[in-house]
């Protein structure tokens, strides 16, 4: 057991090590400063509440963009998958959103809706849905065509198909795009508050590039990193592994 | 839906319980598969359709479990049916018990624990499909059927690819169960011993596209 957990471990204290090394090089803590010159500012930061409260902005996006990508996402990939009429119609809409740049949807979205917290939302989640539709369509179109059989002569239900039949089968799939969607959604979050938002960690970014504190901006990011570590290891892997349990049993 | 004129309609079943099959056609793109295909089911009947692989057998038994709705005909089938494949095709995903209870609403867990028990899978309610042996998944799968006392139970080539010995047990097994719940079932085969030993009554299916043909010609089994 502490041979598997010291693995991570090792590896993040090697890239600590990594960076002491190149700022001890570099010897200008404006430009890069070491790691622990960082503890004061996030001690200080963390103390007045001013840190918690763009965490927490920057996290509530993040939430709401995940949800409603993630449930969009999967209810036209599924739709996609399992219909080759509506895959033939939406395919061309996937292409061209997939190949939207972020940017240009952040500036749409603000110009058409406004500079408002629906604008920033919607913008990260038109990011998001595409690459999560085209991995869903690929477990859709994998879906057990006898399972299916079996559950239309046993009459299941709706509800029960879903959860017992669909799902499991989509679960690899699901969990591919969360894990990919969850990274990919805070970065166009952060640029989102960069661009338009007056709280959140990508807002404090901005004004800390303004005032060319490396620090600060090092200070903001990892604490964003270390918060979607703690969803990672606290949310994603332990769901993940009470999916997997039948394959593993 | 029971309007008998209509195409590839499925009515309820009568009164009579009566499970009536009137295909007229069916086709994959432009090839006709099935000619006029007519025959009927008594409840607690059990019925062989035999013939060789490839001639449509399983076609007539997709188009009675109403998983194949494009054809030209109508079809009276009862509510509750119940299916056993040629594989197991169980929910690997969910325990053995479950699997039992999900595919037959209202089966209670003790209901099911009991079918689980009479396939000889007492006590293994908790394992995943993947746990089992194939042999084990099979009867699994025996079990699902019969655990809902379907009125209609059909099964597609159930002892195909099983070595001798397993085929005997899982025959032996499904002609206890038959005796037991009876249900009028279809089975398909192309083991004209096995057809013979299960069932009551032989449909033979031969042509190109293929009908039922009239009459039982006495030859050795396909295989």
């Amino acid at each position: 057991m502490t041979g598997k957990a010291s693995g991570p471990l090792l590896s993040v204290a090697a890239l600590l090590g990594l960076w002491v090394v190149a700022a001890a090089l570099t010897a200008d803590p404006q430009i890069l400063p070491s790691p622990l010159a960082l503890w004061q500012p996030f001690v200080r930061e963390l103390s007045t509440g001013t840190l918690p409260h763009h965490l927490g902005a920057t996290l509530v996006r993040v939430a709401w963009a995940f949800v409603l990508a993630m449930l969009l996402g999967t209810a036209i990939g599924l739709a996609m998958g399992r219909s080759e009429r509506v895959n033939r119609l939406l395919d061309p809409w996937l292409v061209i959103f997939l190949n939207l740049p972020a940017l240009v949807l952040i500036v749409l979205c603000y110009l058409w809706i406004g500079l408002t917290e629906a604008a920033a939302i919607t913008a990260v989640t038109l990011n998001k849905v595409p690459n999560v539709a085209t991995v869903i369509r690929e477990g859709a179109r994998a879906l057990d065509r006898d399972l299916d059989a079996m559950a239309k002569v046993y009459r299941m239900s709706a509800t029960t198909r879903f959860l017992h039949v669909t799902l499991p089968q989509l679960a690899p799939f699901l969990a591919a795009s969360a894990r990919s969607g969850i990274a990919v959604i805070w970065k166009i979050v952060l640029v989102v508050e960069f661009l338009g938002r007056s709280s959140g960690v990508g807002f404090q970014i901005h004004m800390y590039f303004q005032l060319f504190d490396v620090a600060m901006v090092l200070v903001y990011a990892l604490s964003f990193i270390g918060v979607m570590l703690a969803v990672e290891w606290a949310i994603l892997q332990p769901w993940e592994r009470r999916a997997r349990r039948w394959r593993t049993a | 839906m029971g309007d008998p004129a209509a195409v590839g309609t499925a009515g309820e079943a009568l009164a009579d319980g009566m499970i009536r099959v009137d295909i007229l056609s069916k086709r994959y793109g432009r090839v006709p598969v099935l000619g006029p295909v007519h025959f009927r089911i008594a409840p607690g009947e059990t019925v062989a359709l035999l013939g060789p692989s490839g001639i449509g057998k399983s076609t007539i038994l997709r188009i009675l479990a109403g998983i194949d709705t494009d054809f030209e005909g109508c079809v009276s089938r009862p509510e509750h049916m119940a299916i056993v494949f040629q594989e197991p095709t169980l929910l690997p995903w969910r325990s053995a018990l479950r699997n039992l209870t999900l595919a037959n609403a209202g089966l209670s867990e003790a209901a099911a624990r009991e079918a689980l028990a009479r396939v000889g899978l007492k006590g293994r309610g908790e394992a995943f499909p993947g746990q089992l042996s194939l042999g084990q998944q099979r009867r699994l799968a025996l079990a699902r059927a019969f655990a809902g006392r379907p009125e209609l139970l059909i099964m597609d080539e159930p002892f195909v690819s099983l070595d001798a010995k397993t085929a005997e047990t899982m025959i032996a097994l499904t002609e206890t169960l038959i005796a037991e719940t009876r249900p009028a079932t279809l089975f398909v085969t192309h083991a004209r011993a096995e057809a013979e030993r299960l069932a009551d009554r032989i449909l033979e299916l031969r042509g190109e596209p293929a009908t039922l043909s009239p009459h039982l010609v006495q030859t050795e089994g396909y295989d």
